[in-house]
């Protein structure tokens, strides 16, 4: 027994089987605990009394509010970040101008301010007590308890996530392809269109993903801005908020399952982006 | 000679990009943070500090600090842990495991407060496990905590993959010729190097759950001085239209994560100094 065989051979580099297999079920374990468990939660108390009772509660007209109000909101917000995400990266990556690296602070600042506090700058600056505000519900256009106050709050949440995707990647491929097509006489906006646009394209779709998912389910900085005004100004979060507190919990827990599912649908999506076009997105995720 | 603003480029489109970008910058981030800091500074310090210097206050400020420090500290060595088992082991369903990580980026934070909720409440799967056990999970600081792990657990593991993706494993075989025992390797080479993202992900987490609300306002029980985060008292003042109350809290949050966030910027200098890459 004393010889060594071949499969007690382990590479320096690699651990001792009892403490991978020590580590990975600790890992495992507190995976299930935090982020599995909950997930299957959604659905078990969503399901509770059944197919029939958690489907008959998303056709309530609150909720169908709540998800068209959603589906608006994130329709306008998103497109608007990309088109900046789009124009900031190529502002940032194609010049050189002093005050860059303060300007890219600038952008990932949201980041760093709670939703809560997203919220409170939004009714400080358009709220009916101030100048801008009140002048703005006088011409009958109120922004706080309105859409439009909902549309800037998600907006300034979810500001930096396609500048962010776009800016390593376009940092990498560098300017010469644009630079190659302007002498070959391709206008700006050619040179934009068949040029930039296929190199960055699944940058750009990682991005407005990662923006989309963050739009429908922001909810600290809506609670703020929105009043909460049912069938109104309710997203769909904040429904189910006011259906968890009145102890409706299939309509609540079914309204979650649809936000859930779109959550998967974002991880979906997002790995098969990363799996088929792994080199295009790999300077993001250097970072 | 002073370098000239913005030099000289042959690409179009400078016009339309700096406008669109600058144009949006200012109206949807800087005009409602400078409103913030305005009316901070309208408000005037004394009044701030009067706002801010309340028992109940400082508690729900202390709360939110120590507990997503402490979330954020779990995230660090677990988040190292779950990346190393990753990157480093070949088990079945591991891409589906290494997909599900971003699970707290992509679900929406209601979603996870009621669902966290019902798994931790006392009549809970785990809330009735831990009732039994003679303790309470949800309705108390535990429960923020377990919900601010939640929201932070991503940052971590996806600062530090791509550096265990990196390390070479001749380093590692080095260390183990010149007679390090495999502990020894990963306290002196292994960990070293994945110092400075780790503690990337460590100010993105902390940063994060400071000013988590959704997730935690279900599962906190949200008990003045006892389970009340400070980014509720934010809400709570605008309910009674104290904007003055809600401002102060609010720049007293900036205030408080940037200091934190420049002494952990600080620490990262000095770690990736001592490793020697710059």
């Amino acid at each position: 027994m004393s010889e060594i065989t071949p499969t007690t051979f382990r590479p320096a580099s690699e651990d001792s089987p009892a403490f991978r297999i020590a580590l990975t079920v600790t890992v495992l374990a507190v995976l299930v605990l935090l982020l599995f468990a909950p997930l299957i939660a959604v659905f078990y108390e969503a399901l509770r009394k059944g197919w029939v009772e958690a489907v008959t509660s998303l056709a309530e007209p609150e909720a169908l509010a709540a998800i068209r109000l959603t589906l608006t909101v994130a329709a306008i917000a998103v497109p608007l970040n990309a088109i900046f995400g789009v124009a900031a990266a190529w502002f940032i990556t194609k010049y050189d101008f002093r005050g860059k690296a303060f300007l890219i602070t600038l952008i990932d600042l949201p980041f760093s301010v709670s939703p809560v506090a997203v919220g409170l700058c939004v009714v400080l600056t358009f709220g009916a007590n101030t100048w801008i505000g009140a002048s703005l519900v006088e011409a009958g256009y109120p922004i706080v308890f309105a859409l439009p106050g909902i549309v800037l709050a998600t907006m300034i949440v979810t500001f930096p996530f396609v500048a962010r995707e776009l800016i390593p990647v376009m940092i990498e491929q560098g300017r010469a392809e644009e630079e190659a097509a302007l002498t070959l006489g391709a206008s700006g906006w050619r040179t934009f269109l068949t040029v930039t646009l296929p190199n960055i394209r699944w940058a750009l779709l990682y991005g407005v993903l990662l923006c989309n998912a963050r739009a429908m389910g922001e909810f600290g900085a809506v609670a703020v801005v929105s009043g909460k005004i049912r069938g109104q100004t309710a997203t769909m979060p904040i429904t189910i908020e006011m259906l968890y507190n009145e102890y409706m919990s299939v309509a609540a827990f079914a309204l979650a399952a649809v936000l859930a599912f779109l959550a998967f649908l974002t991880l979906g999506l997002k790995t098969f982006l990363e799996i088929r076009h792994a080199d295009a997105l790999a300077a993001s995720r250097r970072h | 000679m002073r370098r000239p603003l913005i030099h000289r480029s042959p690409i179009p489109g400078l016009g339309i990009s700096a406008g669109i970008t600058l144009t949006l910058l200012s109206l949807v981030v800087l005009l409602p943070i400078g409103a913030l800091l305005l009316n901070g500074a309208l408000a005037g310090p004394d009044r701030l500090w009067t706002e801010v210097n309340t028992p109940r206050i400082w508690a729900s400020l202390w709360l939110s600090f120590r507990l997503s420090f402490l979330a954020a500290a779990f995230n660090l060595v677990f988040g190292v842990a779950l990346a190393w088992v990753l990157g480093r082991y070949r088990f079945p369903g591991r891409r589906l495991i290494d997909a599900a990580v971003d699970l707290p980026f992509a679900l929406p934070t209601a979603v996870a407060g009621i669902a966290l909720t019902a798994l931790y409440a006392p009549n809970g799967a785990f809330g009735a496990l831990a009732r039994d056990l003679g303790f309470k999970i949800a309705y108390t600081q535990t429960g923020i905590f377990i919900a601010l792990i939640f929201v932070g657990l991503p940052f971590v593991v996806r600062t530090v993959q791509p550096v265990i993706d990196e390390i070479e494993r001749e380093v590692e075989e080095a260390s183990a010729t010149l007679g390090a025992t495999r502990l020894h390797t990963i306290r002196h080479v292994i960990l070293p190097m994945l110092a400075p993202a780790a503690l990337t992900g460590f100010a993105l987490a902390l940063a994060r759950a400071v000013g988590e609300y959704g997730s935690v306002i279900f599962i906190a029980g949200n008990l003045p001085m006892q389970t009340e985060i400070a980014p509720l008292l934010i809400v709570i003042k605008l309910e009674e239209f104290n904007y003055e109350g809600a401002t102060a809290i609010g720049i007293a949050m900036l205030v408080i994560s940037f200091v934190m966030l420049f002494v952990i910027n600080g620490v990262q200098v000095w770690s990736r100094r001592r490793i020697g890459y710059v």
